[in-house]
């Protein structure tokens, strides 16, 4: 993820996937849903991007429209409006014909959901399913294909995996069947991986388990990943790069220590402040962030943080609630960006002095 | 919720507010027409502990080991299979819905789905007055005003009075199912996930009203959770839970720098932590450098749990002895108590075992 020199919009990037401008609307009977507006980010090849926000910050919508899912996600088929572009490889998915970009699903892009059995058909043995995602894109025979399919549960750490392929989802536990589904989302060498909040609805130690095994994969096969969560602490296991995502707008991006040793963006400052510790000292208190998410049909103008913000009168004149701060390069930096009203120096101040040592 | 720092076990401690002993609970699984009686769900399989006065007692564990279950029974709204719940030095274990009536006051439970647990067709008034209406109360000045003044109490507006559940936001809903339970000025409140279902920076707002509250009211907490961060924030005595039993108890901080008990270690090792820094560290340092410990497969089922001690299945530690014979809750230091047979402190308590 580096700075501004986005070549002009059409041209090729030379990043691995560039997403640039993204909105995805969703008109409504209550008004137009702006569940991602603005969005843009690079990754490379072999790099793990993380990205994090509360519930309704429009993390899903994001995966869903890089996928070309946007009609078939959680929340029905709705008719989308969505614009910008996605470079995946130098080939740009928005304007790409459907069928290529149907092509490149399950090949050159794979996703994990949160749940697996969203993804998994009921009705067919989680073998037979793994078989059939490869051979959608292989021209091989059955045996192969089966082959293929026990070497990678085997691979995802599923016991007697020739057995278990015969298996249906549901006689699957939770984080067995988040690790079939890794297998299935792997089957193909994908060069960049979607995990939507691969292990939020899993116990803890299974969740080691599974991000030990993200990790591992992402390092044997070189992809790209995007890892979404709402759990700082996910991002800091896996996460090469963080995008911040509030009210549907990336308000803070950079290289993952910077963001989290040194982060520059108030929002983020109150998700840090607001999450007990177990590697730290015991605070006496949390710092909450007040009041509650925006809604995105009536965002708040200017920087949609303003109504929770407890800097919002630290720029003059009140811009805060007037003007949207852009992102913009912290100085000094290699690629750490905020969309911030304050100065640099005001909010390193605030940092140091009043955030940092609270935590 | 103390201060930190600051001894949480006095010298001489109280008599215990609630006393659990041997607490079993387990749920028949039936088949066919007749309704035959084919197995049971060990979801509580023999728990003793105290809860002191004013204290917050954590109750953590993974998905399915009881933790609810637990809160169930010593709130008296599930009837236990076997053993002895006392409140205020008195058997509760079997008493009938009458005769609860009156204990309802002073035990109250908060749960985990702020969406589920109010009445969508209620106001909040009505939901937040139910209990005085149930107990067939009139506080001091009228329902309405004593509802007003819990509204406020946990920082809603008092004009909400006549506002439905679906027009707040899920913390808000949280607070009015706190504002309820509190209402009859319990003494001991058992939360079941009271902040699992917020988000990140909503969490902190109800975790720190819960702390204000039990300075503010003298409240004694149960509080059941399965994140390991928000228990060792919250508590100030901790039980660990695996598969229907107690592993560990013990105070916050000894349970969290030296656990006794494999499993504790093991959990306390695999929740990740939000320092890029340290992920290096963490995966290159071997196992039981303080590096993570990945534990195999999952947990068990609860209706045929494995035999001896229900670990013995994933732990590394697990010898021969382990299969055989279920380690008993032995307290080991002053106030920390584990139940294995090869506790981390080195003390073989599995030695002894191995003799008889
Ligand atoms: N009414 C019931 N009938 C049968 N089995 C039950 C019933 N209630 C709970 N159980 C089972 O008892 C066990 C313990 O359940 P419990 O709800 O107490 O777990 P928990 O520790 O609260 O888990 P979680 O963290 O997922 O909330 C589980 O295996 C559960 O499926
Ligand atoms: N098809 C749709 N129609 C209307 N609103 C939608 C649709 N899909 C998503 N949204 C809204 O977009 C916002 C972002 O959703 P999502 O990306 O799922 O959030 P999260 O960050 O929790 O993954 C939410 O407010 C959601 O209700
Ligand atoms: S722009 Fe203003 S309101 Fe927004 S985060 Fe910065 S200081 Fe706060
Ligand atoms: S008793 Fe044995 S199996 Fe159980 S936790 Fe201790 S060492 Fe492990
Ligand atoms: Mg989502
Ligand atoms: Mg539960």
């Amino acid at each position: 993820m580096t700075t501004a020199p986005v070549p002009a919009p059409g041209h090729p990037p030379d990043a691995f996937l560039e997403v640039r401008d993204l909105r995805i609307h969703f008109p409504t009977d209550d008004g137009l849903v702006r569940s991602v507006d603005g969005l843009s980010f690079r990754l490379e090849k072999g790099r793990t991007l993380g990205i994090v926000g509360e519930s309704g910050s429009g993390k899903s919508v994001t995966s869903l429209g890089i996928m070309g899912l946007h009609t078939v996600g959680q929340y029905g088929r709705r008719r989308a409006r969505i614009s910008g572009e996605i470079w995946l490889d130098g080939k740009e998915l928005m304007s790409a014909d459907p069928d290529e970009v149907r092509r490149l699903r399950g090949r050159e892009m794979a996703m994990i959901f949160q749940d697996p059995l969203s993804a998994m058909h009921p009705y067919f043995t989680v073998g037979a399913q793994i078989v059939e995602a490869y051979r959608v894109h292989h021209d091989v025979d059955k045996k192969t294909a089966r082959k293929r399919a026990v070497e990678l549960l085997d691979r995802v750490g599923i016991p007697q995996p020739d057995q278990r392929a015969d298996d249906y989802p549901h006689q699957f536990s939770g984080g067995m069947r988040q690790r079939a589904m890794i297998a299935m989302a792997l089957v193909n060498n994908p060069e960049l991986l979607i995990a939507d909040e691969p292990t939020t609805a899993l116990d803890v130690t299974v969740q080691a388990q599974i991000l030990d095994l993200i990790r591992d994969l992402q390092q044997e096969f070189g992809s790209a990943v995007i890892i979404i969560t709402h759990d700082l602490g996910v991002v800091a296991e896996l996460a090469d790069d963080i995008l911040v995502m509030y009210g549907g707008r990336c308000v803070e991006r950079g290289p993952a220590e910077q963001v989290f040793h040194r982060p520059q963006h108030p929002y983020t400052w109150g998700l840090l402040g607001s999450m007990p510790r177990i590697d730290r000292e015991q605070t006496e208190r949390l710092i909450p962030v007040k009041g509650s998410p925006p809604s995105l049909i009536d965002m708040p103008p200017g920087c949609a943080f303003s109504p929770r913000c407890p800097y919002a009168d630290v720029p003059a004149g009140g811009i805060t609630r007037t003007e949207r701060p852009e992102l913009a390069l912290v100085p000094g930096t290699d690629g750490h960006h905020s969309a911030c009203h304050m100065t640099h120096e005001e909010r390193a101040r605030i940092w140091t002095e009043e955030i940092a040592p609270k935590l | 919720m103390t201060i930190p720092g600051q001894p949480s076990a006095s010298p001489e401690p109280a008599a215990p507010l609630l006393k659990v002993d041997g607490l079993v609970k387990h749920f028949p699984i039936t088949k066919g027409l007749l309704r035959r009686r084919t197995g049971a769900v060990q979801a509580v399989d023999g728990l003793t502990f105290d809860v002191r006065p004013g204290e917050t007692l954590g109750v953590v564990g993974e998905s399915g080991c009881g933790k609810s279950t637990m809160g169930r029974l010593i709130t008296r709204l599930l009837e236990p299979t076997a053993g002895r719940i006392e409140f205020e030095g008195r058997d509760i274990t079997h008493l009938g819905v009458a005769a609860m009536r009156p204990m309802r006051r002073d035990v109250q439970m908060i749960f985990q789905d702020p969406y589920s647990s109010l009445n969508p067709r209620h106001t909040v008034g009505t939901i937040v007055g139910a209990p005085f209406r149930l107990q067939g109360i009139t506080p001091e000045g009228g329902v309405k005003k004593e509802v007003q003044r819990l509204l406020g109490l946990v920082g809603l507006n008092p004009e909400h009075y006549n506002r439905y559940p679906h027009e707040f936001s899920g913390g808000q809903r949280q607070r009015i199912g706190i504002a309820r339970a509190l209402a009859l000025k319990p003494k001991l409140v058992v939360a079941d996930e009271p902040v699992s279902a917020l988000d990140v920076s909503i969490q902190a707002q109800v975790v720190n009203l819960l702390d204000d509250l039990q300075e503010e009211l003298g409240l004694t907490y149960v509080i059941i959770a399965h994140d390991l961060s928000v228990i060792r924030h919250v508590s100030d005595r901790i039980a660990v839970m695996y598969l229907g039993k107690i592993v560990e108890l013990a105070d916050r901080t000894p349970l969290y720098t030296a656990p006794l008990h494999p499993y504790t270690r093991a959990l306390l090792s695999a929740v990740p932590v939000p320092d890029p820094a340290r992920r290096t560290r963490r995966t290159r340092e071997p196992a039981g450098g303080g590096g993570r410990i990945l534990l195999r497969g999952d947990v068990p089922s609860p209706i045929s749990p494995p035999s001896g001690c229900r670990f013995h299945t994933r732990c590394w530690k697990a010898t021969e002895i382990c299969a055989r014979e279920e380690p008993p809750l032995l307290t080991l230091r002053p106030g920390h108590a584990a139940a294995c047979h090869h506790p981390e402190d080195g003390g073989d308590s599995g030695a002894r075992g191995a003799v008889t």
